[in-house]
């Protein structure tokens, strides 16, 4: 299995689905070498072997080196590529790229090992490719039945491990770039990554019928291969933290990067609406992006800035101390592949309202769903919650029922059999 | 007819905010950093108080009585010498019992209350004549308004208070063709007379003193007392209005600020027919020569000579409304602990730094402020402001429990 991140030391939630996920496969006695680029040793490795690619030394004898070189000659792209780049650095990068050729460069890598950063940095397509020869090497020194690579970071590392053993390859959609930028508006070199993986790959999983639609319709995967597993949460170390709430008033809560994929402003405007009907109510938008000042800018000219608090980007204990604040969670994602905070706001007890165009809809039939766009339901929504306790009470228990039925393990045993019918070329 | 000179400085260090988080709001309400607030008046004091109000007694000393100027020291920045530095406070007293120092009146806080509430205003000014009153032993008869702000109805407002000479700015676009060095008087009230700011001469030292890419550089005190000869050939009255943190702190102490200011009075009484003159001196000396009419506010603050450094974009709009909205209720409460963070949260600085103005007169906004984004500086200060709201609600309920008790 080829990741990026593992516990605990992770940057997003992808870390934290495969760390699920292993743990899921391990009880239904899968073995899992678990291959990432740079650990740092205090992962845990109960049901996974982990291999620091950072300790692979490249192998590959000279013969093999032009071969391999044909075989990852997708990785034609320069190391400029980094996830998320504006004009102006793009311009710092593409000044300073260095003219040499691929086979120059692997001469000088051969027999020394690459120092990763495991970040997501400016060496992050370089990283990426690298990857890919080591995955090579550790695919020739393993034996295995199926390589199983988690978002476009490791696709590559994927294909390079299947040619050179022949053995089937899942490939594992968290997210796409559809859900990264806007619609018309996409990394079109990361998408060429995303669409070599999905193409190369035997069978394709999704974490939401939402990311497996944009696998079909905006890659052209043939549907056939492609199959939903809905991410499943694990709360067996959750504890519910106490806190000293300083503020009486009822609080609404959007935790989560502040980006335009996750639909900050119809948070804010559906606040205002919901403070002229309830004004005792406070908001607090945690987490920060690109879209933080405009935000700020809106909440002040909307006249509520003393009622929806900013708190920046917040860390774990932090962000069980925000769930343990709110009384209303929301989360307003315009597009979202699956969304795990929602499912921790219900474990903490908190009433939630989900945007239809989050993968999670899918599974919780509870929660309450509103389109992203519309800040009128929203509001109602909010409001309902706000001032209903029979409501919020309801969606309470109902949602931590939901929330403890999404175990690793069920999501696991689906994942086993895509396993199986790849071995099998169904 | 002599023509007169009139220094004036501004003194001021505000209370800045600690980081206050949302975790915060309703469990601790100590909105201030102490430690920044003294390490930064520490600094100042050493660097420019210290030395600079040596310099100023010993010029004083020298001419015997020819050498004058004044100062405005906001009532925040006198409580921080009182805590943190009190031999900066001993030296301004000394500086005081020579008789050729003025200190004139302005509001406790430092605030913009002259915009928004009358009654603000009136309270913080009253507050900082008795604290100057307090340690100097001298009752302020001339005005300065924080920053030099004014209107005709702030002008008025201060005459109803007193005072016959306010100080303000000599903004281009008020003045036109007239020369900010003569006398004017306010629109409304013609009892109260204007001195105005003459920002070329002013900047010269305040801004330009150590910019090595003016030809002009460097400036010495004869240049400077040329360029005072030719300003005021025709003219009666130059002020130099500034901060007094320009001597040693903007203009560090290598630019040979220091020096020019020691020269500075030889030359001018040497080479010149002015005559040192404080604030009061000047409005008796001289006759004013017209009313000058100023209906929206003015101040000394960048390009625009306006208001628009602390209210004008819809951060310091929003933050400025909601704290001002609590006035009432405030007083109300008659609660000495919060009227004092009331006062304290009312100073300019605060919104200054929320001033998203950062490309034209970013070096300015940018000395001495905490943050790195005016956007941190309007959550931080909103938040400690929602804070502040909480503990006003509580009082007030508690008050009105109380009145229901005493009424049965």
């Amino acid at each position: 299995m080829f990741g990026w991140e593992f516990p605990p030391h992770i940057a997003g939630g992808l870390g934290t689905a495969c760390h699920g996920l292993t743990k899921g496969l391990a009880k239904h006695d899968v073995d899992i070498l678990f291959v990432m680029p740079s650990a740092s040793g205090d992962e845990d490795q109960s049901a996974v072997k982990i291999v620091n690619a950072s300790d692979v030394p490249f192998t590959q004898t000279w013969s093999d080196m032009q071969t391999f070189l044909n075989k990852v000659d997708f990785l034609k792209v320069s190391s400029n590529l980094v996830p998320y780049i504006d004009p102006q650095l793009y311009t710092e990068y593409a000044g300073s790229k260095m003219e040499k050729s691929e086979f120059e460069q692997f001469k000088v890598k051969y027999g020394s090992k690459y120092k990763f950063s495991g970040k997501y940095g400016a060496n992050l397509m370089e990283e990426v490719a690298s990857y890919a020869m080591v995955a090579a090497t550790i695919a020739s020194e393993n034996t295995f039945d199926v390589i199983h690579a988690h978002d476009w970071l490791t696709y590559a590392a994927g294909i390079a491990a299947k040619r050179v053993s022949g053995k089937p390859l899942v490939i594992h959609v968290h997210a796409t770039s559809f859900d990264r930028g806007s619609a018309d508006n996409i990394d079109t070199r990361v998408y060429e990554i995303e669409r070599m993986g999905m193409l190369a790959a035997d069978k394709v999983i999704t974490v939401s019928n939402l990311t497996r639609n944009i696998v079909i319709n905006k890659y052209g995967i043939d549907p056939s291969k492609v199959i939903t597993v809905h991410n499943a949460v694990d709360f067996n170390e959750f504890k519910q933290v106490d806190v000293q709430r300083g503020v009486d008033d009822k609080i609404v809560t959007f935790l989560g990067r502040i980006t335009f994929q996750k639909g900050p402003e119809y948070f804010i405007e559906a606040a205002a609406k919901v403070l002229k009907r309830y004004p005792k109510a406070r908001f607090v938008m945690a987490g920060n992006g690109d879209l933080m000042n405009r935000s700020i800018r809106r909440v002040a000219k909307l006249g509520i800035a003393d009622r929806f608090h900013f708190t920046g980007f917040l860390r774990g204990a932090d962000v069980k101390k925000m769930f343990a604040y709110s009384d209303v969670y929301v989360m307003p994602s315009v597009s979202e592949p699956f969304g795990i905070s929602p499912l921790e706001a219900m474990k903490s007890n908190v009433p939630t309202i989900i945007s239809k165009q989050s993968g999670v809809a899918e599974v919780l039939k509870y929660a309450i769903k509103v389109d992203f766009w519309d800040i009128d339901a929203m509001a109602d929504a909010m409001y309902g919650l706000l001032a209903y306790p029979a409501l919020s009470q309801m969606s309470m228990r109902c949602g931590m029922d939901e929330v403890n039925e999404l175990k690793w393990e069920n999501a696991a045993l689906k994942i086993k059999d895509v396993y199986s019918m790849a071995i099998a070329g169904e | 007819m002599d023509k007169s000179l009139c220094f004036y400085f501004q003194v001021h260090q505000p209370d800045r905010l600690r980081l206050y988080r949302f975790f915060d709001i309703g469990n601790d309400s100590q909105y201030f950093d102490d430690f920044a607030n003294r390490t930064i008046l520490r600094r100042v004091a050493d660097r420019c108080y210290l030395p600079m109000n040596a310099i100023i007694l010993e010029l004083i000393n020298k001419y015997q009585g020819q050498f004058k100027v004044a100062y405005s020291i906001s009532g925040v920045a006198l409580e921080q010498f009182e805590k943190y530095a009190p031999e900066v406070l001993e030296s301004f007293k000394r500086l005081a019992d020579t008789k050729c120092v003025e200190f004139l009146a302005e509001t406790y806080s430092h605030s913009l209350a002259s915009l928004i509430s009358a009654k603000e205003f009136k309270a913080q000014v009253k507050e900082h004549a008795a604290a100057i009153k307090k340690h100097f032993g001298v009752t302020p008869k001339a005005f300065r308004n924080i920053e030099l702000i004014y209107s005709d109805e702030i002008g008025a407002a201060v005459a109803d208070m007193g005072y016959n000479v306010m100080l303000t700015e000599g903004a281009k676009h008020i003045l036109g063709w007239k020369s900010p060095n003569y006398v004017y008087t306010n629109a409304i009230n013609p009892k109260l007379k204007l001195l105005l700011k003459n920002f070329n001469l002013s900047d010269d030292i305040a801004f330009r003193f150590s910019d090595r890419s003016n030809p002009n550089w460097p400036l010495t005190s004869e240049k400077y007392a040329q360029w005072l000869n030719e300003a005021g050939k025709n003219d009666e009255v130059i002020n130099l209005f500034m901060d007094y943190e320009t001597f040693g702190e903007h203009q560090r102490q290598s630019t040979g600020i220091f020096e020019f200011m020691r020269a500075l009075p030889g030359s001018v009484l040497a080479n010149t027919n002015f005559k040192f003159r404080t604030p009061s001196e000047v409005a008796q000396q001289h006759q004013p020569v017209a009313p000058l009419h100023v209906p929206f506010a003015i101040s000394w603050a960048d390009e625009e000579r306006d208001t628009s450094a602390w209210i004008g974009n819809e951060l310091q709009n929003e933050a400025f409304h909601k704290l001002y909205e609590l006035e009432k209720a405030v007083m109300a409460t008659k609660d000495a602990s919060l009227i004092s963070d009331f006062r304290k949260l009312q100073e300019s600085d605060h919104f200054y730094y929320m001033c998203t103005k950062f490309f034209s007169d970013g070096a300015v906004h940018k000395y001495f402020n905490p943050y790195d984004t005016p956007y941190e500086a309007f959550i931080n200060y909103m938040n400690a402001l929602s804070d502040f709201k909480l503990r006003v609600e509580k009082s007030a309920v508690k008050s009105a429990g109380k009145a229901k008790k005493a009424s049965k």
